[in-house]
């Protein structure tokens, strides 16, 4: 059987407009001024993400990255985007030390990206040998019913509290309003 | 042409994952409202969940290991948003305002 004709080179630009797109949602989630955008803009970074997580041979945590990611936590951030209306208010310190802080912010940002990109490029990292199963989501699910049965039950039972903790901080000062 | 392709280098997902987390830092810093910081500590989580999938890609033997630790990842990071939202719903509600320099009061 062969290959579809530049196949490669298809699969190369596909991985890297998953890329630009993690890229710029970033940049937009940060950098926007209004909420809301900055909230499409996380939305639009995981879904690069999860190309991501395709090309890394797992298409379980892409498909999870996205119906977790944009269609729950975005969803849950644009509801209280509405309910709170936190917009940012104009600046109210002097213009000095605003330019101080964002120039410290900026250079400890660089600092990081420059220190973690310099320990990546320059480790030798080992390579796996030989893999003990194939990573399928059969793979995964007899592994969460077994080794990680206990994790799971936690985690379970973490979700709920937080959802029962999220309702009762939410609905204390409601009534005597 | 016997190069290995840029999807398979770690490198390429460590830089990715380095950007994002650098982002989320930056954007931590530099947010004014509870929303925003919460925006740029879901990035920060990505960042850690990219990075723990690429290792676990390219050198860990069992590959199972790394997805269902971004799988336990991912629904923490739920929880702690549902939480988060509903601590900044009941801060509204008190201050009628959600920036981090106006809520300066504590009550003991």
């Amino acid at each position: 059987m062969t290959p579809f004709p530049g196949m490669p080179l298809i699969t190369t630009a596909i991985f890297v407009i998953c890329l630009s797109t993690m890229v710029a949602g970033a940049f937009l989630a940060v950098a926007s001024s209004r909420l809301i955008r900055s909230v499409c803009g996380l939305a639009i970074c995981c879904i690069g993400l999860a190309g991501l997580y395709y090309f890394l041979h797992s298409p379980l945590l892409a498909l999870m990255e996205i119906l977790i990611y944009v269609g729950a936590v975005c969803v849950t951030i644009v509801f209280a985007i509405m309910l709170a209306e936190p917009e940012e208010p104009a600046r109210s310190e002097k213009s000095g030390s605003i330019l101080a802080w964002g120039c410290l912010a900026l250079l400890s940002t660089v600092a990081i990206f420059c220190g973690l990109t310099w320990l990546g490029l320059h480790s030798r990292w080992a390579s796996p040998g030989d893999l003990i199963n194939d990573g399928s989501i059969a793979a995964i699910g007899r592994a969460l019913l077994t080794t990680y049965s206990m994790a799971f039950e936690i985690i379970s039972l973490a979700l709920l509290v937080a959802i029962l903790g999220a309702l009762v901080i939410a609905r204390s000062g409601r009534t005597h309003h | 042409m016997n190069t290995v392709p840029i999807y398979n280098h770690l490198t390429v997902y460590l830089v990715a994952a380095a950007f994002l987390l650098a982002l989320g830092i930056f954007g931590l810093i530099r947010r004014r409202t509870l929303v925003g910081m919460l925006i740029s500590g879901e990035l920060i989580f990505s960042a850690a969940s990219l990075n723990l999938m690429a290792f676990n890609r390219f050198t860990a033997p069992d590959p199972v290991v790394g997805q269902v630790f971004v799988l336990f990842i991912m629904g923490l990071a739920a929880a702690e948003v549902a939480i988060a939202l509903s601590i900044i719903i009941a801060v509204y509600r008190n201050f009628r305002s959600v920036t981090a320099g106006q809520i300066s009061e504590l009550k003991g």
